[in-house]
């Protein structure tokens, strides 16, 4: 049931939450003359295409946030906006730090103070839709950014792809986001199904033996699919093999008892849970409650941002789960530190994936266009795809970029494990990072999952 | 077919579903006996007593006094709202009432949301709810057990106010023809203020006691409003042994499609309900007429 189709609520209708127009603070606070006209007058000039040129006609660069701030994945909607909001400011006052990801970066983006106008996609395609399209005709943005389901970030590609603009994915497990689903104008820095499911299998092999059952939980949507499919493949790869009942249940369900009562009665030794947000964190309670966890091992292949302290480290204790980024890892990384510094700066506390991806994501983007020396939405896909000759320094360490082939970020990301409650030392320090997983090799083969590229133009 | 064990199991946890939404549904369908109004509201005060709980946890440990704080929150904010707002719409159509409790809702949500954030609170089950019971057949969670005593107990409570005190008779006499109440020289307005901030309380209990099974979310109203809805509707509009075999049929629809396929669950109460409609439009224990 969707409890939520009651709300009077579209993004299409003013909505209650509203738009909220950002810019970072001290953006706000900077003389406009900051912003100088000279490298307007450096651009070349490029056939109209999308919403360029009219987009950056004055002093301002427009990105649309379809974020999740309602619905199952809210709080991590509400993670991704920070993360935006502080990469904003952070350009827009032209923080030296980042130069270190986008070296041609002075103040604002090609001299233009960057701008955010924010909706809400509640976690569902359709109203995520009509807040892009609405940002894309009346706000004229260069970029749409924002998603935790893959089934919201694969709709939104298309229709940014349609409108020749620019879209980032910044939550997006499903491979077909960058695999049968992908799209010119589409690129996606996190990690996925596939490369999650690649790289932490040997992980729990290795801990657990290569003689064990599992049993998988599966949330009814194109991730949880897409995940199942990957987890199953290269466990079984490993030597494990797969009770052929999957759970699977409709995504934002919060009775678990008849999946947690089959899993009990499935004779598995571990249970591998693909849920993610509340999903993930009810469905871990309830495993817990069935008593499920007394004889099974829980695994958790992609897991969610928050997860660890909305569970609590009773039940997480020794469950593995794969991360875009732990912040701990700031303690050997330069562009990590950073990061962390600057977002416990603003906010007071420490950054999780949402926040980090969508800050990542800005600087990336920023980064391409100053390559490119222009807003032209084409141009800027090129220099997106010509990032693998201009590699940036990463959080997780190593260099990032998107693959041209098919716009898949080769990132690292995090294995991680969570720590035993008595070695907990304060409210942040959930996990022991277990490895560090390379970001080129475990992408999936160029084609593997099917990409036919849409056109430039 | 499923075995007996997980058979079992399931009609157990139909039933703490069900008694669950017999308590929030009684709250429901008394308001809407008494006082005539279409409270979309409701939701939000079970929201409202689970944040209550989850505070009154956080500061005090005890998880007593958290389900006490849970009722108690869920009341005071009920009353709030039934003198500064809703009673100027008694008179009002129920189209309005309906704009402005779903209104009321949509705002204590986002108060909510705004004070506690988007990211899921925890409750956890208290000590002695911990673990599971092996009863043969099947190995239940104990907590849920327990959720189906105290439920009982708070729907024996209400039962006990609504039959056997004055207040009762007020009330159902009420539900049944308030003019005539009134010109028997009752205020009837006082009662139903009573009548509100029970069933205000009730949601917030219930709001509590679910807890520690899911993660607190300020959205957790919604889902539970319309299965209250749904429930209300097949137990009779009005009527308070209604809501509880209403919330029991509920509970074991929800509960035993699961054991076949869950993604039905849903949808086949929507069915019952539909079925319910056509052939008993006044709902099981309904009185033609009343609704």
């Amino acid at each position: 049931m969707k409890h939520r189709n009651l709300r009077i609520e579209t993004p299409h209708s003013a909505p209650r939450r509203g738009f909220l127009r950002t810019a970072g603070a001290a953006a706000a606070l900077a003389a406009p003359a900051l912003y100088g006209t000279s490298a307007l007058a450096q651009q070349k000039q490029y056939p109209k295409l999308g919403n360029y040129p009219d987009g950056v006609s004055g002093d301002t660069v427009t990105a649309g946030l379809t974020l999740d701030l309602t619905g199952p994945y809210s709080a991590e909607g509400n993670g991704q906006k920070r993360g935006f909001e502080l990469a904003a400011e952070m350009i827009n006052k032209g923080d030296p730090r980042v130069r270190k990801i986008s070296p041609l970066t002075k103040e604002g983006i090609l001299g233009k103070k960057l701008v955010l106008v924010v909706g809400d996609a509640e976690t569902r395609p359709n109203s995520a839709v009509q807040a892009a399209t609405r940002f894309i005709r009346q706000d004229k943005v260069m970029m749409v950014a924002g998603s935790v389901s893959s089934s919201v970030a694969i709709a939104l590609q298309n229709t940014c792809d349609r409108a020749k603009t620019l879209y980032f994915p910044i939550i997006s497990g499903s491979s077909d986001t960058t695999g049968k689903d992908c799209r010119r104008y589409g690129f996606r820095l996190c990690h996925h199904a596939y490369t999650a499911s690649k790289a932490i299998a040997p992980v729990l092999a290795q801990a657990y033996g290569k003689n064990m059952k599992a049993i998988h939980l599966v949330p009814d949507y194109n991730y949880g699919h897409s995940i199942h499919e990957f987890m199953k493949k290269f466990t079984e790869e490993q030597g494990w093999t797969t009770i052929d009942t999957p759970q699977i249940h409709p995504l934002g369900a919060t009775d678990y008892s008849a999946y947690m009562l089959n899993i009990a009665n499935s004779g598995a030794d571990i249970l591998i849970n693909h849920d993610y947000g509340a999903d993930a964190v009810n469905s871990a309670k309830q495993a817990f409650q069935f008593g499920v966890l007394k004889n099974m091992k829980m695994c958790v292949p992609y897991m969610p941002a928050y997860m660890l302290e909305e569970v609590g480290p009773e039940i997480m204790e020794g469950v593995y789960g794969t991360m875009v980024f732990w912040h701990a890892y700031s303690e050997q990384n330069e562009i990590a530190r950073d990061f962390v510094e600057a977002y416990e700066a603003k906010y007071g506390a420490k950054p999780r994936d949402p926040e980090h991806n969508a800050y990542m994501t800005t600087l990336l983007w920023a980064d391409a266009i100053e390559r490119a020396g222009t807003f032209h939405p084409a141009e800027v896909v090129k220099a997106l795809e010509d990032s693998i000759n201009h590699k940036r320094p990463y959080t997780m360490g190593g260099e990032a970029y998107f693959r041209a082939e098919d716009h898949d970020g080769a990132a690292n990301f995090t294995i991680v494990r969570g720590k035993k409650p008595s070695e907990i030392k304060d409210k942040d320090d959930l996990v022991d990072i277990v490895a560090v997983a390379d970001g080129v090799a475990t992408l999936p083969p160029v084609g593997y999952a099917g990409c036919q590229m849409t056109d430039y133009t | 077919m499923p075995g007996i064990g997980l058979f079992m199991s399931q009609v157990f946890n139909g039933l703490a579903l069900g008694i669950l939404l017999s308590l929030i549904a009684a709250g429901l369908t008394i308001i809407y006996g008494t006082l005539g109004v279409i409270n979309f509201a409701h939701g939000a005060l079970f929201v409202v007593g689970a944040y209550a709980g989850f505070s009154t946890y956080m500061a005090s440990g005890s998880f007593v006094l958290s389900i006490a704080a849970g009722a108690v929150a869920a009341m005071v904010v009920g009353l709030a709202l039934e003198r500064g707002l809703i009673r100027r719409f008694y008179a009002r159509p129920v189209e309005d009432q309906i704009l402005v409790t779903f209104g009321i809702s949509i705002v204590l949500v986002e108060i909510i949301r705004g004070i506690y954030g988007g990211i899921g609170q925890r409750v956890p089950v208290p000590s002695w709810g911990e673990g599971v019971v092996d009863m043969g057949f099947v190995t239940y969670p104990l907590y849920r057990i327990e959720i189906l005593a105290i439920a009982t107990a708070a729907l024996g409570l209400c039962w006990l106010v609504l039959y056997r005190t004055r207040l009762g008779l007020i009330v159902r006499s009420g539900i049944e023809d308030a003019l005539m109440v009134r010109l028997l020289g009752i205020d009837i307005q006082r009662a139903f203020l009573v009548v509100f901030g029970v069933g205000a309380a009730a949601a917030g209990f219930a709001g509590m006691i679910y807890a520690p099974i899911v993660s607190i979310v300020p959205d957790m109203g919604f889902r539970v409003l319309i299965q209250s809805f749904v429930v209300v509707v097949l137990g009779g509009v009005g009527s308070f042994p209604g809501a509880i075999l209403g919330g029991l049929v509920a509970g074991q629809i929800l509960s035993l499609t699961s054991l076949f396929n869950p993604v039905y669950s849903d949808v086949m109460l929507f069915a019952a309900m539909a079925l319910i409609l056509i052939v008993r439009p006044q709902g099981l224990l309904g009185v033609e007429g009343r609704a």
